[in-house]
Formats: structure tokens, sequence, C-alpha cells
């Protein structure tokens, strides 16, 4: 099931998208959440799709695999659009069955609701699968740089991140043998009542924990035999290079909200 | 020959102060030159893994001293100390730091201020040395247990080491793995003259030092070069360790009734042997 | 309890974009009582083969048969139970599996799960205790205040204790030192004699699968490519190599020896023993000669 979930995964490739500063991605995606807000008619709207529509097409990403990896959060759309629908009160009445009644404004808030959650999670979506785990965290850092001023760990919680990032595919090999080596002791996770369910959960999370504390134990030693001594007077090997492109599109950003500003009603 | 490490009389247990507590390492003296490969053999518990944690200050000993290059290793010169010798732990996969093969490698170069340029240079060098050039943005995951601790030794080959101490380095891989490491060690020790301390229960490996170290319980049982170490047999079998391969056929073809001239630590020293006193008539 | 595979082909992440292809057309037929060695490259496919083999993955295409139950794509995980009660896993570094309070009740939660009385889990769990060489007063420490050799040896009896018909063995002495190494494989060699299991063991190492199996199964690039006695698998130095795999020492060693002498000594050197052995007789014929 989880093999499934593309939210949050990286595929490699070389598009425009690929090879943006993550700088210039996060801060894109950072104002153009704060950007969908302005949409509040139908042609506002279009442009925000038709806008999602071209950052999908340079991603290179198909289209097919991005809409089967939201098959999750589809849900959550449906859900929206029909709180809208049934709740939302205005306009003409469209429909009425029974004690449901669908107003025109109901559609409307609710038409627009889900595309601009669905704009907002394919938007993050591109970035997340465009952009490898540790080139975000380096963006992130970089980013927060300022806000070392203010006491904010930056450099660990950049630290952290990545080290989280680079032991999940180590963790989630992890589980799968204890789960494994557990079932084969006859251990059943998937029948009984709840209690007997809860019970089977302690002979996989035991294990794993010590083994996380062993892991993390071994790191800490690791990291400080090799010179580790926080962010203090150490250099950085990643460095970030800002492209002609990367300011081209912070200006298309200037440039969509102008557009959205003009059209808004 | 210049000292680069050398333990006096050291002592250490882990549980301070408890009569009953054995100690781990209990005193413990030798001395090791530069250019050298030493192994530290010993079965599980005999307190090579404490020896190596003392080697590099992750403990301090009750008793004795540890000196690096000649100085007493102190709270005070502990980071200038470890940025010269470089460390390669028994589980590939908790020492691997970075997100990528070249990021891990570079770490211990961030670490100490290494300069960019500087770094990228260090970084592509020491991997070539491994024979992990064409790995530089593989993520550990993807990588054999084999490569990992390549990448290890690359890490560390990075600070330009004077000594590179290999903590059962080896113990987890599997014999493809095993050999490829082995290799990398016995290529920079030739080319480099890397001075190398090997702690290991893998005989064959030890076979390539040029002095061994035995311990027991703690304390050294014997020093000396693999030759003088295991013509010592029955006693090292004691300590539950092994002999290399052929000093085992050896023993056994004795056992047969045959009769061979002087002990031989390889196959291809053994065949020799049968070959001019038995079957060359 | 025969095991066999037919045609057996395993995909991980079916239908993703992820997905990677682990087994295929693996043919590999395992006789009840027999001791199999299944070797291999790191990579072959032997640890996903291994899961197969108690319905811990069902085949992407083909059959495992496991007894008379029969596990294919389409077998409800349900039954799988019962099955898994009968063949008995020693994963490796199973150590890591180890979760309870105390020793003892780890080596009873296997037989329990599987419907065995308390009591009776108890005894056995004493029982295998004594059998693993440790120390009687354990029962009731804490597993991981053992020493990790000592770990390895409650984990063992953990699988032991609901007393599988079929031992599958994944690197069981990865880690240890030599003499762990020889009392742990000796320890199976001799349980598979005297509770007559089917043992199967999934190694690296030439020198085991030589000593101990009757039957090796050879696994590359995710097929089964070679089976048969040791004499036979052992005897084709070639076709190894192209698997990237090598000879037993002593197999190597009596080459070396036959090349510098000019001619074969009889039989096959499985071990060190049967290698010193067949030295000496050869030496003595040139002598008498």
């Amino acid at each position: 099931m989880l093999e499934k979930m593309i939210f949050g995964r990286y595929i490699p490739g070389n598009s425009f998208v690929h090879r943006l500063d993550p700088r210039a991605k996060l801060s894109f995606v950072f104002l153009f959440i704060i950007a969908v807000f302005l949409a509040n008619t139908a042609m506002t709207y279009a442009i925000l799709v038709g806008f999602t529509l071209l950052v999908i097409f340079s991603s290179r990403i198909r289209l097919y695999f991005l809409i089967n990896g939201l098959k999750p959060i589809l849900f959550l759309i449906i859900f929206t659009l029909l709180m809208h629908l049934f709740f939302t009160k205005g306009g003409v009445l469209l429909f009425e069955w029974k004690f449901i009644k669908v107003y025109e404004e109901g559609l409307r808030q609710g038409i627009f609701i889900s595309i601009r959650f669905l704009v907002l999670v394919l938007m993050t979506s591109v970035l997340t699968l465009t952009t490898s785990p540790i080139s975000i965290t380096d963006g992130m850092e970089d980013l927060l740089g300022p806000f070392k001023r203010f006491k904010l760990p930056v450099h660990e919680l950049a630290l952290m991140m990545s080290i989280s990032l680079r032991f999940i595919p180590t963790l989630m090999d992890e589980t799968d043998k204890i789960v494994k080596a557990q079932l084969a002791r006859g251990s059943d996770i998937s029948t009984g009542s709840i209690k007997q369910r809860i019970r089977a959960v302690i002979p996989l999370l035991v294990p794993l924990f010590v083994s996380a504390f062993k892991r993390a134990e071994d790191l800490a030693v690791a990291m400080e035999v090799r010179g580790y001594r926080g962010g203090e007077g150490r250099t950085r090997y990643r460095q970030l290079k800002w492209h002609w492109r990367d300011t081209m599109v912070m200006a298309l950003f200037v440039v969509l909200v102008a557009i959205l500003l003009l059209l808004r009603g | 020959m210049k000292e680069i490490l050398s333990m006096d009389n050291v002592s250490y247990s882990y549980r301070v102060g408890d009569e009953e507590s054995k100690r781990a390492v209990d005193g413990v003296s030798f001395t090791l030159h530069d250019g050298e490969w030493i192994a530290i053999v010993g079965h599980n518990g005999s307190g090579k893994s404490t020896l190596a944690k003392l080697m590099i200050g992750l403990l301090f000993p009750d008793e004795g001293d540890v000196n690096i290059f000649i100085e007493k290793l102190t709270e005070d010169n502990l980071w200038e100390k470890r940025s010269q010798m470089g460390i390669v732990f028994q589980n590939p996969d908790n020492q691997f730091v970075g997100s990528t093969v070249q990021d891990d490698v570079a770490f211990a170069l961030e670490n100490n201020g290494v300069p960019f340029e500087e770094m990228l240079h260090r970084v592509y060098d020491s991997l070539a040395q491994v024979n992990m050039s064409d790995f530089l943005d593989h993520e550990p995951h993807h990588l054999s247990g084999g490569q990992k601790q390549r990448v290890a030794i690359a890490g560390a080959l990075a600070l330009h080491p004077r000594l590179l101490i290999m903590d059962e380095a080896t113990s987890m891989l599997d014999p493809q793995g095993r050999d490829e490491v082995i290799r990398v060690v016995e290529n920079l020790r030739c080319k480099k003259g890397l001075t190398v301390i090997s702690i290991t229960h893998d005989l064959e490996e030890a076979l390539l030092a040029n002095r061994i170290i035995v311990m027991n319980k703690g304390q050294v049982l014997a020093v000396g070069t693999p030759k003088e170490i295991f013509l010592r047999g029955v006693e090292l079998k004691t300590i539950g360790l092994n002999l290399p391969f052929a000093l085992r056929v050896s023993g056994l073809l004795r056992k047969f009734g045959m009769e061979l001239e002087g002990e031989h630590m390889t196959e291809e020293e053994l065949v020799n042997e049968l070959w001019t006193s038995h079957f060359s008539k | 309890m025969d095991i066999s595979l037919q045609q057996v082909g395993y995909l991980y992440g079916k239908d993703t974009p992820f997905e990677k292809r682990a087994l295929q057309a693996v043919d590999v037929t395992i006789h009840s009582g027999s001791y199999t060695a299944i070797i291999g490259h790191t990579g072959s496919g032997k640890s996903t083969l291994l899961m197969h083999l108690n319905g811990l993955l069902k085949p992407s295409e083909g059959v495992v048969q496991i007894g008379d139950a029969k596990i294919s794509a389409g077998t409800k995980t349900k039954g799988l139970k019962a099955i898994r009660r009968h063949v008995g896993i020693v994963f490796q570094f199973p150590e890591h599996q180890l979760f309870e309070e105390t020793v003892e009740k780890d080596i009873m939660f296997g037989p329990m799960n599987f419907g065995v009385s308390e009591e009776e889990s108890r005894r056995r769990a004493h029982e295998l205790i004594g059998l693993l060489g440790l120390p009687a007063d354990v029962a009731l420490k804490s597993p991981f205040d053992l020493s990790g050799g000592q770990m390895r040896r409650v984990a063992i009896a953990g699988v032991l204790a609901f007393k599988p018909s079929v031992l599958v063995l994944d690197e069981p002495t990865a880690g240890l030192d030599p003499r762990g190494r020889k009392e742990i494989m000796e320890l199976f060699h001799q349980l598979h004699i005297e509770e007559n299991l089917t043992t199967i063991l999934v190694t690296h190492s030439m020198e085991d699968a030589a000593r101990y199996a009757d039957n090796v199964v050879v696994m590359h690039d995710g097929s089964s490519v070679m089976s048969g006695t040791p004499e036979e698998v052992f005897g084709n130095e070639e076709k190894l190599s192209s698997y990237r795999l090598g000879l037993p020492r002593s197999v190597k060693f009596q080459r070396d020896i036959e090349k510098m002498i000019g001619r074969a000594l009889p039989g096959l050197a499985l071990t060190e023993e049967q290698l010193a052995k067949a030295i000496a007789h050869a030496a003595t014929e040139v002598g008498d000669r």
C-alpha cells in the first residue's frame, strides 16, 4: 500500500523544474499558496489551473502518475465539495430532494474550494517529486538562515531533518524485517479483537525502538569521532547556485499575481 | 621509525568501584610505529572493542596512558588528535551520516572547516582510492555493505589521517564485501604507507598484518608476527579463535601420518611444501 | 514435509513505477529430511526465495507447495499461519526480533501463538535454554542484558520452541566469532539428525554448504540456475564462477594440489578432513612406488 503513495517521494529527472534552485522552488510554492487565495472568479481559477498544468508539463512528470498518487486524498476533496454543496446557502435553489437543498452559491463555492485544494496539492507534489529531500533541506536551511539571529537552531534542525530522511529507508526495511520475523513466529496483526491487535503491535514496537536507539547511539559516536561539534566553524559541501532561470521563475510569479489582481472580481 | 600510538599499562573497567566486575581492559601496553599494520584479535568480549574506544578518546583509562603521536590523549587535545585519525566501525549502516556517498565523505571535512574547493578535490580523490568514484550521488540504501564500508574508509582518508583504525569493520559483510574492503586497505598500506590497526576476529585478515596482538579477558595474551602467533595453535583454539586454513590442514595431515617441514601460513606455501617433500619424487 | 517451487516469480511493488523483479521462473524441490543449502551472490534473490518457504511472501507467478498446501498469487492470507507452524525461519541477526521482558517469555512467544499451552511452552523454553548452552539462570533475565552471542541463541530457541518440522536458516552465524559460528552450525546439524528436521540453509559460506548440505541450490539474478549434490555443484568450477561464486577452500586446495601433481585425487574434498585424508592417501601411493 505504501508503495503506491507518491506524496513526499522524489522522482529523479532533468527537467526545467528539476534543475531549479530549491530556494526558488520553495519560495515559489510558499508564495503560490498565498496567491491562490487571490482567486475568486471563474476566470482567475481557470488561470490557476492553467498555470498548474503548465508547471506539471514542464516538470515532465506523467499526469497519470500524479493522479494515481492523488487517490488517497481524493476522498478529502470530495468531502469538502459535498460539505459546501449541502451546507452553503445563497443564490438560486438548484436542486431539492427531501431535506437536501443545493444552492447556486454552494455549488460555486464547492467547486472553487475543491479546485483550490487540488491546485495546492498538485503544486506541493510537484515540488517534492522534482526536488530531492536533501535539496529541500538545504534550501530551507538557507532560507531560514536569517532566523539564526533569533536563536532558531537552523543548522541543527536541518541536520536532524537530513539524518531522518537518510534513515527512513533503513528503518522501513527494518520494520519490514521485524514484521516478517514475528509473523514467522505465529504473531498475527490482521485478525482478532482490537485488544488482541494492539497487543500484537508490542512485539514489533519494542524491537524497532531498541534498534533505533542502538542506531542513534552508533551514529552519535560516528559523528563525534568524525569531528562533529555543532554548526560553529563548519564549512558546507553542498553549495546552492542561483541561476537566471530561478530569477525568471520569481518574475513569473509577480506576473501571475498581477494578472490575478487585475482579473479578480 | 616514528611512534604513532602507544598504550602504557592501560586499564579500564565499565563499572568503577565494583570489585566484582572484571576489568574490560587490564594492563595493556604496546607501541605502534609509522607504516605498521597491527591486528588486534580476540573473541567477542575479550576487550578488543574497549581498546578501540580508548584509542579514540570515547573512553579514558582508569589507569595508564594512551599516547597518540607521542602525546598523551586528553580531553583538551582530543579533537585535534581525532582530526588526524580515521576510524571505521562495525555496522555499515549506522555510520553513514550523509544522504549520498559524496556528502558522507565530506562530513568530516565540513566539521573541520575545510574550504569548499579543497573539499571537492579531497572527496573525489578519496573516493578514487577506494574505487567508489562512480557512486558519487548514490544513496546509502542502494549500496552493499562492502560499498558502504569503503565509503566510510574514504571518509576517513579525506582527512589525510596518519592512522586508520578498523573496528571489526568487516565482520558484518558477506565474503565479497570483506574481500573488497581488505583489498582496499592493503592497497592503501602498500601505496601510501598508511598505518593501520585492525580489530578483528577474522584470522585470515589478521594474517596480513605485520604484528598481531591477541587479547583474552582484557589482557594481552600474546604479541608477535602472524607466524609466531599461529604457531601457538592450541592455545589460540582454547580462547575461541581459529587457525588459518593452511595451518588447520597441516595439522590434519600430520594427524594422518604425513611429515611436513616447517609451518605454512598460506595455501600456496603448503602446496609447495607438499610438492617438494612428497609428490616430486 | 516436501517443499517445491514451480516456476515461481516475484515482483516487489507490483504495478507501481518502482516495480522491481526479484525472482523469475524459480524451480526448486526440497525433499523431506534433506539438508539443503541455498547459495548465491548478494542480490541473487536468496532472501526473497526464503520468504516464500512459509508464506511470508506469496508468489506473483507460479506455485509454492508446502506439504499439502499450495500457495499462489491468489491464496488468502488467512490460512498461512497454519503453514508457519511447520516451517520455522531463523532470520539473519535474529536477535533483532527479541522483545519480551524475560528470556523465558520471549522463547514462549512462538509456541503460545501457535496454541501450545503455557505450561508446555515454559517447559520447552527451559529445555531449549539448556540445549543451546545458555546458563539456566538467564531464563528470568531480560534478553537485552545478555551478550550478543547469547541473544542470538535465545532468538534461535524462540524459533525451535514451536517445533517446526522444516527449519530455514538465513546466515545464522553472521557476525559471530569463530567459536560461536562453529558451535551454532554443529548444533543445527545435530538437530537436523536427531529431530529428523528438513533443514534449509541460506549462506555465503561455501565451506558450510559443502560440509553440511546434501543438496545445494544455486541462485543467480533471481533464478535457480543449478542444483544437485555438493559433489555435483562444487565439481563444476567453471559454471560456479560464471555465477560469481567460488569453490569451498578445501576443494580449491584440492584443485591446486591436482594441478601441481598433474593428476586428479579421487572424489571431491568437501571438508578439511576429507582433503587431508585424500592427500595423505595419495602421498602414500607415491611413496609406495
